[in-house]
């Protein structure tokens, strides 16, 4: 059924309070760290204190005699895992390398990886044990940085590592994993017809998701091998698949038990902590508890990528892009993975271009590797290429909202990596965006406004939901992902939507791996619309249980009975006359009329719309500080059809929050040495509220017809546009082109001086 | 396994005999917003933790004659709630009141800022510009040092041995006399200054600057009394000439380290920069008097 008549929906589309909510307010939610269990023991992972060296040696002698210690693991404890593609997570995964990045083999790859791990019976004992568990190291040569890694002459991490996707097949190891290409046109042929071309380069760094919570897992195996596993995670059958295939057990003896999730981004779409906590509990026979501090979220766990994107466009006077270049350089981190692929794809997605050639570079460095965050790869490459679009627009004399409108992608579009996109609502958030108060207010000194856009996928695939009516006529929803950005309230809503039920009268629950069909994680914005699709289709079927149980009690047939506004009725005058029942007079007569009523349906959904964005950012700049005030910030999106409005402005917010974040102070500092110096939030600066003035979330509804609401996914594509739309205001504010992130007070303040050089008084 | 002692002496003489007495690390603890961070971390590993709050006086604002008498435990929120500290020093206010967070004011103190001992220190400059005393207790009995005598290094102070600071004596303003201080950071709070800057002039009747101190913080291993900049005040108006000095005079005071927080020619510029702003301040709030 579709439910695309806004006028009709009583439910969807309004603002009730998350299901969640008090739990969350109150501090009584249970997140990874908050679980214990009889006889638990703390575990305490050894990290290694260098970037890359060899490990000849782990004496664990002095660290199994602390008072305490009940066992240690090392790699010989997990099985070696051999080279596999794996299929479980949000990007790209190997099993053997997600083995050695949870537990090194041979070599430690980057400063924090984890090398040992203890469990005792005192949190204290572990750290003192953990300390005195002795690592002999070669240290080797390092590199950080994606070019570097690149050049001649780069330490190598990997011996085995011969570049995939060039020809002819290379015979020595290089840090290039991989080289991606896609091709639309002839690009020579669009350059040739080009009046003006634009080259420029730009860098930007990598960044950490900074959720809240740092990783935490109770892991308790019992005699028999049976295991249950409690953690924070995006997924918890993504934690059984990996958990099960690196600890080299059934997936049938894990149970996988979903915490709440004090923020992912998709930083928690892999797991750490879990196997490892896994591998000292079978060692002890006692359940392990494995919590991360700040610090080692920062060196062990994985930020997305830091790049190079140089970007070549060719145009005519009018603005109309005719050759369109693009070469991405990606740092993986210590093992391949980057999201360069879809870096790669969404970089030109909003536009409708005849020629272009794009290249991607998967390069590994001495770096933690890398994890999924928001729209993994589209960020990196969206700032090169909408800040080279301003400087187009800039050269041309063109505003950028219509240097956008004349390129624009519409339906039909063929995308540079293959798709035909249809429901385009990219034009849309152009129109939006130019009519906004935003685009019209006028600016002071210093003060300037910047423009870009941005693209997303969004995914659908695996999911399954279950609803189940309780005997009173509420209602329970039990769907398979954990809940990062309020989908619980979304879920019942839809459910309450079509059972015509109040949304108070629906529960929802994440259940855990053997209470729910299997359902793929929650990342790629899908949950809304494939999971959102389940919990749907699952109230529809309960829905034709219901009018068949009051046709049962009327004793008419079931295509003589209508549901509307929660009840059964005679679907007309020669259907009989009857009362109408409600779902609660239903349900409190279900076990005479044929049992339990309850349905569960898993789905591969198909048919996620694409999500687009025009962001408007205006900001001040202080000359002699190099700092960048956010005075207004205004981010247009095609939602298709928002669920939960404020939720979907949540997210919209929060993705243009983290966005700032990335554009002005958020990096990673390396000593000579190749270790981190600002492993916490002290030194990476993530923005404070007071950094931030109210965005202005505007929702542009678009439906997705595949989707029986017309959702789209939301939560990616808000971070796409704020570096380029940032670096575009400062550009027009002080005429500074910052090139490479994060635009930081020194470095603006650097390049102002450049500009026009400071006058010293005499002295 | 590790232990650390914990101690709440309720006199100055319980406290001066344990410290005096202690063996291996003793570390004095008012409201404890560093030391328990660095405690945490690894970075201390105290043997012996002396807590100062319950010692009579060591919270609290008090004026004795021409002097503000502010307890060594005092935390933030109760400087900026005080209104005479407020309207005399609006610049020591200000420094203090930036420091963490509005849980952590209620913990943070002064003395703890000053023998920390870090040259980022937000409440030093302008108690330092205001030429503020500090009374220590010892085993020898009181003395009372000028407050830039107590940090001598990154983490080390002048304190002896079985010394702690029972109280900072802060002279009441001159008339035409007022302070200021700003501090860069890259976000707008939470944050640790890249430079700060405390600024106290004193004006005659026709706005001439007749005394100054201008105080750099965050530019070289302690907090630097920049004599030439007060040179460059006094004796001038607030003039386009009189501001370029005092930039340079401030700039050439500037020893800075480039590390995580900001570069060697970031932070020497920037406190030229915060010379110049925090004059302006502290010149209109002193002619306004």
């Amino acid at each position: 059924m579709s439910y695309l008549d806004k006028e009709a929906l009583k439910v969807v589309g309004t603002r009730p309070i998350r299901p969640d909510g008090i739990d969350k307010v109150i501090g009584r939610a249970s997140f990874g760290a908050d679980y214990t269990m009889p006889g638990m023991l703390w575990g305490k992972v050894k990290r290694s204190p260098h970037a890359h060296a060899r490990i000849l040696k782990i004496d664990v002698s002095k660290a199994l005699r602390v008072p305490g210690v009940r066992a240690i693991v090392t790699a010989a404890d997990f099985p070696n895992i051999a080279n596999e593609e794996a299929f479980v997570g949000e990007g790209p995964m190997n099993f053997r390398d997600l083995s050695r990045n949870c537990m090194a083999r041979d070599k430690a790859l980057y400063d924090g990886h984890a090398v040992a791990a203890v469990a005792a019976t005192s949190n204290a004992a572990a750290e003192e044990a953990a300390e005195l568990i002795e690592v002999e190291y070669e240290v080797l040569p390092h590199v950080i940085d994606v070019e570097a890694a690149m050049a001649p002459g780069a330490p190598i991490l990997h011996d085995d590592m011969l570049t995939q996707g060039v020809e002819p097949k290379p015979t020595k190891p290089s840090n290039v994993a991989k080289k991606i290409t896609f091709t639309k046109g002839d690009i020579a042929k669009g350059f040739a017809e080009a009046e003006v071309v634009i080259e420029r380069k730009y860098t930007t760094k990598p960044v950490h998701q900074a959720y809240i919570e740092p990783h935490a897992c109770v892991v308790a195996v019992a005699n028999d091998g049976q295991t249950t596993i409690w953690s924070s995670s995006q997924g918890q059958f993504m934690v059984r698949a990996y958990c099960a295939k690196l600890l080299g057990v059934d997936i049938a003896n894990i149970r996988a038990m979903p915490a709440e999730i004090g923020g992912g981004f998709g930083g928690k779409t892999l797991v750490y902590l879990e196997p490892v906590a896994m591998a000292l509990s079978k060692k002890s026979g006692r359940p392990v508890k494995l919590v991360m501090n700040r610090e080692e979220v920062f060196r062990g766990t994985g930020p997305t990528s830091g790049g190079t994107i140089e970007v070549k466009l060719g145009a005519k006077r009018s603005g109309r892009i005719v050759a369109a270049e693009l070469v991405l350089k990606y740092q993986a981190g210590a093992f391949a993975g980057s999201p360069v692929g879809p870096g790669c794809m969404c970089a030109f997605a909003m536009y409708d271009l005849d020629n272009v050639h794009i290249t991607g570079y998967d390069v590994v460095s001495n770096r933690p590797k890398v994890a999924a965050y928001r729209a993994p790869g589209a960020p990196i490459s969206s700032f090169g290429v909408e800040s080279c679009l301003d400087e187009l627009a800039r050269e041309l004399g063109i505003d950028p909202l219509a240097l956008r409108e004349m390129n624009a992608a519409r339906d039909g579009t063929k995308t540079p990596y293959g798709p035909t996109l249809t429901n385009v609502g990219y034009l849309q958030t152009v129109e939006a965006a130019r009519n906004h108060p935003n685009a019209k207010i006028p600016l002071g000194p210093n003060q300037g406004r910047g423009i870009a856009s941005g693209f997303w996928f969004n995914i659908g695939g695996e999911s399954s939901a279950a609803v189940h009516v309780n005997e009173d006529g509420t209602v329970a929803v039990v769907e398979g992902n954990p809940d990062i950005g309020g989908s619980r309230a979304s879920m019942a809503m839809m459910a309450a939507e079509v059972l015509g039920i109040p949304y108070e009268k629906v529960r929802p629950v994440v259940g855990d791996t053997a209470s729910i069909g299997f359902t793929f994680l929650t990342g790629g914005s899908r949950v809304t619309f494939a999971t959102g699709m389940a919990v749907t289709q699952a109230a529809e079927k309960v829905v034709e249980q219901l009018k068949s149980r009051a046709a049962a009690i009327w004793d008419i047939s079931p295509e003589a009975v209508e549901w509307r506004d929660g009840k059964a009725f005679p679907a007309g005058a020669n259907a009989g006359s009857f009362e109408p029942l409600s779902l609660a007079d239903i349900a409190i007569k279900s076990g005479r009329t044929g049992g339990p009523i309850t349905a569960e349906v898993s789905i591969n959904a198909q048919g996620a719309g694409p999500g687009f964005a025009t962001h408007i950012c205006d900001v001040e700049v202080d000359r002699e500080t190099g700092h960048v005030k956010i005075l207004r910030y205004t981010a247009v999106q095609d939602v298709g059809r928002a669920i939960h409005p404020s939720y979907v402005e949540g997210q919209i917010q929060g993705g243009v929050t983290q966005g700032v974040g990335w554009a002005l102070n958020e990096e990673y500092i390396y000593d000579k040495d190749g270790r981190l110096e600002n492993a916490g939030f002290l030194d990476y600066r993530i923005p404070v509220a007071s950094d931030m003035p109210m965005i202005d979330a505007v929702m542009v509804e678009v439906p997705n017809p595949r989707h029986p609401f017309g959702a789209r996914g939301v939560g990616e594509v808000p971070i796409v546009p704020p570096m380029a739309a940032v670096a575009n205001a400062i550009a027009d504010a002080v005429g500074a082109r910052m090139r490479d992130l994060p635009m930081s007070p020194p470095k603006l303040r650097a390049e102002l001086d450049e500009l026009d050089p400071p006058r010293m008084a005499a002295e | 396994m590790p232990r650390v002692n914990y101690e709440a002496p309720t006199s100055v003489d319980d406290a001066v005999k344990i410290l005096a007495g202690a063996s291996g690390l003793a570390k004095v603890m008012s409201g404890g917003t560093d030391l328990l961070v660095q405690l945490r971390s690894g970075r201390v590993k105290p043997d012996l933790i002396v807590d100062t709050k319950r010692i009579p006086g060591l919270i609290g604002i008090r004026e004795e004659g021409d002097f503000f008498v502010v307890g060594a435990a005092t935390p933030g929120v109760m400087l900026s709630g005080n209104e005479k500290l407020d309207h005399a020093w609006p610049g020591i206010v200000e420094g203090a009141d930036l420091i963490g967070s509005t849980q952590i004011q209620g913990r943070a103190s002064l003395a703890g800022n000053l023998c920390n001992a870090s040259p980022a220190a937000d409440s030093v400059p302008a108690v330092i510009a205001a030429r503020a005393a500090v009374v220590v207790a010892g085993p020898n009995g009181t003395r009372e040092v000028p407050a830039e005598s107590i940090p001598t290094g990154p983490g080390r102070t002048s304190l002896a041995k079985g010394e702690f600071i029972v109280a900072f004596k802060i002279p009441k303003p001159k008339p035409h006399q007022c302070d200021a201080y700003l501090r860069f950071i890259p976000r707008t709070e939470m944050d640790i200054a890249v430079v700060g800057c405390g600024t106290n002039v004193t004006l005659d009747a026709s706005g001439t600057c007749i005394d100054a101190r201008v105080v750099l913080g965050a530019v070289a291993p302690t907090i630097v009394v920049v004599e030439d900049a007060a040179k460059a005040l006094i004796g001038h108006k607030l003039d386009d000439a009189t501001l370029a000095a005092l930039d340079a005079a401030a700039q050439k005071a500037c020893k800075p380290i480039s590390d995580k927080r900001g570069t060697i020619e970031y932070r020497t510029k920037v406190a030229g920069v915060l010379a110049r702003r925090t004059a302006a301040i502290a010149f209109e709030r002193a002619a306004a008097r």
